[in-house]
């Protein structure tokens, strides 16, 4: 749901960094999305649209990263995975504390021209 | 006066405009690959994070008051204003998309409240509670209730600088409600079940709604309560005292 307001944060990067780069478009955006940081590409991809639209962004490509939920289980001392907000261990059945992986919300690089 | 060219000419003067226009349009575009590495809500957290230090550094214990809508926000905090706030000096800063129905409920029921309208957002950032807080003498306070906008979702993304992240979900809503937002009663540090007067009219099952809880937020604490009756508050104000450290 607040994809939107995300995503007016990437342009205002983008923007930003296009314009102190000198640059005449932005051809690419690439962002890199946890599994779990509760967003949804599908609602980012139209937002990206709607708000690129009038910039020197417009038509540009956004890609986006998927990274999968890793998680560590203590008791075994070792990450699994589960695309899941539960972190049950798939070994032990210990719910995990420790997502390392899976909330990763980044604007990873740019391509412009 | 002209701009232009500081001619001093009124504005609509003519410029005699000589571009050169010989851009080579053949030429191939150079793409340039910028790698930056940027934490969207990078900003977000360092702001959290100045909340927390200042709400530490006034000795306050910070709520984030979490739920769907009509769980029954505004009610509890009503019965905090009541029972509590007369030894406790509380605050509340209040979320919704619009009107300030809720700031003036709760000022009616004698609470310090400011509302924030987010217009168009789902959900409070770091910044909105940093400008509402500027209006607050915080020494002077025990308790800060943030009472975020009615959403199980994208509110658990933002870090306000709370101490204690608050998840309500009512009776009336389902036993299943944890596992259908995991991600929000992930992040609980205490969740409340409210209207809990209603829980035999809706044959609500209290040890499905408790397991559930359990697996999604194995480290909170959980309280039935109803703001209605009291049922369950005393048990509250006791976890908001230890939350000040005793």
């Amino acid at each position: 749901m607040h994809e939107l307001s995300l995503m007016e944060t990437i342009r205002d990067l983008a923007l930003n960094q296009a314009q102190s780069h000198g640059a005449a478009r932005i051809e690419a955006v690439r962002l890199r999305i946890g599994s779990l940081a509760g967003v949804e590409p599908e609602a980012l991809n139209f937002a990206f649209e709607v708000l690129m639209a009038n910039t020197i962004g417009a038509g540009a490509r956004l890609e986006i990263e998927t990274l999968p939920a890793e998680w560590f289980c203590a008791p075994c001392a070792r990450p699994f995975r589960a695309e899941d907000y539960l972190g049950l261990c798939p070994s032990c059945g210990a719910i995990s504390r420790e997502l390392r992986q899976g909330r990763e919300l980044q604007l990873t690089s740019l391509e412009l021209s | 006066m002209c701009l232009d060219c500081n001619c001093g000419q009124p504005q609509n003067h003519s410029h005699d405009h000589s571009h050169d226009h010989s851009h080579d349009h053949g030429k191939k575009h150079s793409h340039t690959h910028l790698q930056l590495g940027l934490d969207l809500l990078a900003r977000n957290n360092e702001l959290a994070q100045q909340n927390r230090q200042r709400f530490a550094s006034s000795g306050l214990t910070v709520i984030n008051l979490l739920s769907s809508p009509g769980s029954g926000k505004t009610a509890l905090l009503e019965r905090l204003a009541k029972d509590w706030a007369p030894q406790h000096p509380l605050a509340v800063v209040v979320g919704d998309l619009a009107t300030d129905n809720d700031a003036q409920r709760l000022r009616r029921a004698g609470v310090e409240a400011i509302q924030i309208t987010t217009g168009q957002a789902c959900h409070l950032e770091a910044a909105m509670v940093q400008r509402a807080v500027a209006e607050l003498q915080l020494n002077e306070l025990e308790l800060l209730v943030i009472e975020n906008v009615g959403n199980l979702v994208c509110p658990a993304a933002y870090d306000l600088g709370e101490s204690l992240r608050l998840v309500m979900l009512s009776v009336t809503e389902g036993e299943d409600k944890p596992l259908k937002y995991p991600s929000m009663f992930q992040s609980a540090d205490l969740v409340l079940i409210s209207k809990i007067d209603l829980a035999s009219a809706v044959e609500f099952n209290h040890g499905l709604a408790h397991r559930h809880i359990k697996q999604v937020a194995p480290a909170a604490t959980v309280l039935e309560l109803s703001a209605k009756t009291g049922a369950g508050m005393e048990q509250l104000y006791g976890l908001l005292q230890q939350g000040r450290g005793g």
